[in-house]
């Protein structure tokens, strides 16, 4: 199908594109109802590979320049591509926004997404089972570590005050929340968790600048499972926006959090990890 | 820098006063407290105005082997000067690097001399420190013959822009290309950490995490590129550093020795955001600032930090609180007017109906109560979510608010705050986002007059005496009356009153480094900023 085609059908019933694809499809046309598996991306007709993007090239702006941003927008599968802009920024460089379509296609069928691998649980659901199957408080150690002084993640989780309206983990009864504050160096942190006895240990990063997030992710994992003996590390689960999900086994903690996290989500996985009873062997040990 | 006069809020005078009072009866016994103290860093600040710089093979400077071994000795509650004169007298070394060398492997010895020993290595002391004082003295007049002779900033507010590769050399070409975009101020972001460190490394770095070190050196190369392209564009292009962290009062004298402009200085943000004990923060922050008063340099405060992790419409007061009281350590220590940077930030959540409403309520409230300083305005980061578009309209409208109400400075905002580091483009879109705003809007500020009892002048008066309020609950505190600390502003930073940090006086980071003062203490560096002296 040509966008052609479809432009004259619009133009045939003077209808709005959606409207008019589901009132006089156009044969060979891909339903509305059924999208994918096969997509593209959307600019303003279903098929059209539309996409814009920004760069700068190191080149004085000149025809030469121009040519060359259109020569990488062509390399990145973008055909037929769009100078719409282009504009000196100093006397060696030259900044470029490009709209075009893009040739290639995306299969929905391949895509793997990480699904939430624990039940959802109400704040009494949560208290209850900690009670139940516990026996005591579950103790859960926060912080911001090295030198992110952002804590605006760990205390949505943490604090009373919570997040998208719901209340942080210090509402929990049967929790004992110990939020230790920005800045806090890991040794700090291994020793607090080790002095309060902590099931869970949640660190938030938001700062990002040159993998700061990971660097420091991956130097809190390590000291913890230096200075605890294997079985009986405390559950690592660290939360931030820019962090992958399924990079958790890299960053070499339990669980990563990203964007969006509600407190009532943490909660449920904290419950789910360390308070259900399994119906595998506990990997860290039976005395979590 | 001349200030724009927006129309007024109608704010009463007599709360304007009453805030003024609570703030100075909450700084003034923690005033009494810093001078009570001094710090390892304090005394290290004095010999390197005293001219000892360098460092060891290892990278310590001399000043943390001799201020170590003098406390070592004798001990610092005297004061690092009066044993170091006193040894150079009777011959320990030829000169002090010298004798810092000898005293790094202990082959130095102090004493604490008395009578006309004391006198004479009193005196010895001060006339050394002088030296550094006068030059500081002397760079402060090259500025203003310089400014005098290319100019100034054309207009306010000055436009600041952040530089931060970790290595010098790329710094400087870096600031030199936004300084021709059209910085006013540069800032070169320090190596993440460093306020953390107890020395100041030393020579020009190259190896900075997320920024640069702040070294004498480093400050040398920059102020220097920068006189080059300040000659080239004909205004004059002011360099700021941040004299914060457990080296304030060194490197505020390095900042005066070689000329910066500028310098990030908060009453409170090393309590709250570094945890660094409130005590040795307070003693630091007193000489710091009496070191930046000397030097010309105007100080920028952080109240913008309290907004990234309390709400900025809840918390909107605390930022008043803390403009009051950093304005009153300020002036305490000697700054004048012009030289007070206050921060304040557009940090409310745009989800908030009003919110844009709410921000000019703020911004002017800073500008209507502190008409002379020039106010430091900073972009939104709280709220900037990865959707750089929006992000770019949210710029748009914070740049606008600077516009309305007359900010002296305007920290710029990268619409890829949260995502990257900014690149080449964020800066130049940036850019043309601020100068739209300005040579669009910038005459606003004659027309915007908030109408009697609308919704800004009730919000900004509803601020300041929420603002009120809370200082009066800070100084009626006398839960810790009697006790070791019974300083309220103290009890208050305990309890978490600024920025949700709970940070206690026995507590943080650099306490082991604050000294109760003995009765014969001696500074000659506090004397000579005290009495405004010379020789």
């Amino acid at each position: 199908m040509t966008r052609s085609t479809a432009q004259e059908a619009r133009d045939r019933t003077h209808q709005h594109e959606g409207e008019r694809r589901r009132e006089h499809p156009v044969t060979g046309e891909p339903s509305l109802h059924e999208p994918g598996p096969i997509v593209r991306p959307y600019g303003d007709t279903t098929g059209d590979g539309m996409v814009q993007v920004s760069f700068t090239l190191p080149l004085p702006h000149d025809k030469r320049a121009e040519g060359a941003a259109l020569q990488l927008a062509a390399k990145m599968g973008m055909s037929p591509a769009l100078l719409v802009h282009a504009k000196a920024m100093g006397p060696h460089f030259t900044f470029f926004v490009v709209y075009g379509s893009v040739t290639h296609l995306v299969d929905v069928r391949e895509v793997q997404v990480v699904e939430r691998e624990f039940p959802l649980l109400g704040s009494a659901e949560v208290n209850q089972a900690i009670r139940a199957q516990l026996g005591r408080k579950l103790v859960v150690v926060g912080a911001c570590i090295g030198t992110d002084a952002h804590t605006v993640g760990i205390d949505a989780i943490l604090n009373i005050k919570g997040f998208a309206g719901e209340k942080g983990l210090e509402y929990y009864r049967e929790m004992k929340v110990v939020n230790l504050g920005a800045q806090v160096l890991v040794p700090e942190l291994v020793e607090s968790a080790r002095e309060v006895g902590a099931d869970a240990v949640l660190v938030s990063q938001v700062v990002t600048q040159k993998d700061a997030h990971i660097h420091n992710t991956t130097t809190m994992s390590a000291a913890f499972r230096e200075a605890f003996p294997a079985g009986e590390v405390p559950l690592l689960v660290v939360g931030g926006p820019r962090f992958e999900e399924g990079s958790a086994a890299a960053l070499g903690v339990d669980r990563v959090f990203g964007r969006g996290t509600t407190p009532g989500e943490v909660a449920s996985y904290l419950v789910h990890e360390l308070v259900a009873p399994r119906t595998t062997r506990d990997p860290r040990g039976e005395q979590r | 820098m001349s200030s724009r006069r927006p129309a007024l809020l109608d704010l009463d005078p007599a709360v304007v006063r009453r805030a003024r009072s609570l703030a100075r009866k909450a700084g003034k016994p923690v005033v009494d407290l810093a001078r009570a103290h001094t710090t390892v860093s304090v005394e290290r600040a004095t010999l390197r105005l005293a001219g000892l710089s360098g460092a060891d093979h290892d990278g310590t400077p001399w000043v943390n082997h001799l201020v170590d071994a003098v406390r070592d000795g004798v001990g610092l509650e005297h004061g690092v000067t009066t044993p170091v004169w006193d040894a150079l007298r009777r011959g320990e070394a030829p000169d002090l690097l010298t004798l810092a060398q000898k005293a790094s492997s202990g082959s130095a010895s102090f004493r604490l001399p008395e009578k006309r020993d004391l006198t004479a290595s009193r005196t010895a002391a001060r006339k050394a420190v002088a030296k550094g004082i006068r030059t500081v003295d002397s760079q402060r007049r090259a500025r203003e013959r310089m400014v005098a002779k290319v100019g100034d900033a054309p207009r306010t507010p000055w436009i600041y822009l952040i530089v931060a590769t970790g290595d010098i050399h790329e710094d400087i070409p870096q600031a030199q290309a936004a300084a021709r975009e059209g910085a006013d101020v540069i800032a070169v972001i320090r190596s993440t950490g460093q306020s953390l460190l107890d020395f100041v490394p030393e020579g020009a770095t190259r190896e900075g995490y997320a920024g640069t070190y702040a070294t004498q050196e480093n400050f040398r190369l920059m102020r220097a590129a920068l006189d080059d392209t300040s000659r080239e564009l004909g205004r004059y292009v002011r360099l700021t550093n941040y004299a914060s962290g457990l080296c304030m009062p060194e490197i505020a004298a390095l900042a005066g020795l070689e000329r910066l402009d500028m310098m990030l200085n908060d009453s409170m943000y090393g309590i709250l955001f570094r945890d660094i004990n409130p005590i040795r923060t307070f003693v630091d922050q007193r000489f710091s600032r009496q070191v930046h008063a000397r030097a010309g340099i105007i100080i920028n405060t952080g109240e913008d930090n309290y907004l990234t992790t309390a709400d900025a419409v809840e918390a909107a007061h605390t930022v008043t609180v803390s403009q009051l009281l950093n304005e009153y350590f300020a002036k305490e220590a000697g700054l004048e007017d012009w030289q007070l940077g206050l921060g304040h930030a557009f940090e409310i959540n745009p989800e908030v109906p009003e919110s844009f409403r709410l921000e000019l309520a703020h911004a002017l409230l800073a500008r209507q109560l502190f008409p002379d300083a020039p106010l430091k305005w900073m972009p939104p980061t709280k709220h900037m979510t990865g959707d750089v578009f929006r992000g770019y309209l949210l710029d748009g409208f914070f740049n606008l608010v600077g516009a309305m109400t007359g900010q002296g400075i305007l920290l710029v905002g990268m619409m890829t705050e949260a995502v990257v580091t900014p690149w080449l483009s964020d800066r130049d879109l940036a850019l043309q986002n601020v100068r739209y705003v300005m040579e669009a809007a910038g005459g606003l500020t004659e027309d915007f007059h908030p109408p009697h009892d609308g919704l800004i002048q009730t919000r900004a008066r509803q601020v300041l005496s929420e603002a009120v309020d809370l200082l009066d609950t800070i100084v009626s505190d006398t839960s810790t009356k009697g006790s070791a600390h019974p300083q309220p502003l103290l009890a208050a930073i305990t309890d978490g009153t600024f920025g949700a940090m709970k940070r206690p006086p026995t507590k943080g980071k650099g306490l082991d480094g604050v000294v109760v003062k003995a009765d014969g203490y001696d500074n000659p560096a506090t004397t000579l900023l005290d009495e405004g002296a010379t020789r």
